[in-house]
C-alpha cells in the first residue's frame, strides 16, 4: 500500500491526542485552585532535587523575561528546522521531477 | 537545570563528552570534503533536531517534555556526528531559552548526543544485518535513541543525587519516574514520525543512502517495489 506509513504516522497522532484529552480531563478534577498543571519533566527533576535542599550553584545568564517570550523562541527554533527541511525536500523533489537527476 | 549538577559531575560529563565530539568534528570535516553530495541531508538531520527538540509536548504523567529528533542523524550518519549537531541545538536552548544549560551541557551532550544515538546507531545495524524491515528498524533506532536519552539523564541524576536512604537506585527509580515514563509515548510518535521522513528521503535521495552505507541496493529495490 503507497500510503502505509502515513496511515499509521496518522493513526498513532490521533491516538496520542486522545489520550491527551482524557488524561487532561483526569488531571484538571484533581487540580487544587490556583495550581497548574503540566508543567516541564525538568521542572519537576529541579523541584524533586531542591527537597533534598539543595541549592543550583549557577544561573543562566540570560532568561527569557515572560513566557511569551520563551515561547517566542521555541517557535523560532522549530521554524529554522522547518525551514531547512521544506526547502532541501522541495529542492530534491522538484529536481527528481524535472528528470534532471 | 542549570546549575543543578554539582561539581565534580559537570566537569566530568563534559570530559566524557569531548572526546565524542571531537570525534564527530573529524567526521563532519571528512563529509564536507568527501561526501558533499550528503550534506543537504546533514542539514536536514540537523533541522531535525532542531524542529523536534523545540516541541514540548503532553505525556501521560500529566507533564510535559520534548522528544530529541536525534534519531534520524543517528540512523544516517552515526553517533558521533548527532553529538554536534546535538551540541549546536543545546547550545541555542541554552543562551536562549535558559533550557538545559552551560554547565549542564556536558551531561546533556552525552545523553542526547552521544549514548542515545550510539544505542541507536548499533541496534539499526544489527538490524540491517538480520534484513529486518527498513521502517521497523527505523522506528525501533528513533525510539531508543529518544527514550535512552532520558534513563542516561536519570543515571547522571541518580549519581549526583543519590538518596540518602535507598541510596542510587532509589534516586534513579525517582527520576526515570519523572522524566524516562513521561517519555515514552513521546518516543513512540518521534519513531513513527522519523519513520515516515525516511520514507520520503527513499523517496527523493535514495542514491545517497546507499552511498552513506544506510541502505544495501537490494534492499532499496525491494522497497521501490513494494511502493510501486
Amino acid at each position: 500500500m503507497k500510503y502505509k506509513a502515513e496511515i499509521i504516522a496518522g493513526i498513532v497522532i490521533v491516538v496520542f491526542v486522545a489520550i491527551f484529552i482524557f488524561t487532561n480531563s483526569v488531571v484538571q478534577q484533581k487540580l487544587a485552585e490556583g495550581e497548574e498543571s503540566w508543567a516541564g519533566a525538568d521542572a519537576q527533576a529541579e523541584e524533586f532535587i531542591s527537597e533534598t535542599g539543595y541549592e543550583p550553584w549557577f544561573s543562566p545568564l540570560w532568561e527569557p523575561p515572560s513566557g511569551e517570550i520563551e515561547s517566542l523562541f521555541f517557535s523560532l527554533q522549530a521554524a529554522i528546522g522547518a525551514l531547512i527541511i521544506g526547502y532541501f525536500f522541495g529542492y530534491y523533489g522538484a529536481k527528481r521531477k524535472k528528470g534532471t537527476d | 537545570m542549570e546549575g543543578f549538577l554539582p561539581s565534580p559531575w559537570w566537569q566530568f560529563w563534559w570530559l566524557v563528552s569531548l572526546p565524542f565530539l571531537a570525534l564527530g568534528l573529524y567526521q563532519l570535516r571528512k563529509i564536507v570534503r568527501e561526501r558533499r553530495e550528503a550534506l543537504p541531508l546533514l542539514a536536514v538531520a540537523g533541522a531535525f533536531v532542531f524542529v523536534l527538540s523545540s516541541l514540548k509536548l503532553p505525556s501521560v504523567t500529566g507533564s510535559c517534555s520534548h522528544p530529541t529528533g536525534t534519531g534520524l542523524s543517528a540512523v544516517l550518519f552515526g553517533g558521533f556526528v548527532t553529538s554536534v549537531l546535538a551540541l549546536i541545538v543545546l547550545i541555542y536552548q541554552a543562551l536562549l531559552l535558559a533550557h538545559g544549560g552551560i554547565t549542564t551541557m556536558g551531561a546533556n551532550v552525552f545523553s542526547m548526543g552521544v549514548a542515545g544515538p550510539l544505542v541507536a546507531w548499533i541496534l539499526y545495524r544489527a538490524g540491517k544485518q538480520v534484513n529486518l524491515n527498513t521502517f521497523v528498524n527505523i522506528f525501533i533506532a528513533a525510539f531508543i535513541a529518544d527514550l535512552f536519552t532520558y534513563v542516561v539523564t536519570s543515571f547522571q541524576l541518580a549519581l549526583a543525587f543519590p538518596a540518602a536512604e535507598g541510596g542510587l537506585l532509589s534516586s534513579f527509580a525517582a527520576f526515570m519516574a519523572i522524566f524516562a515514563l513521561t517519555q515514552v509515548p513521546l518516543a513512540i510518535v518521534e519513531g513513527v514520525i522519523v519513520a515516515l521522513t525516511f520514507k520520503y528521503i527513499i523517496d527523493v535521495r535514495p542514491d545517497i543512502l546507499v552511498k552513506l552505507d544506510v541502505l544495501t541496493q537490494n534492499t532499496l529495490n525491494r522497497l521501490k517495489e513494494a511502493a510501486a
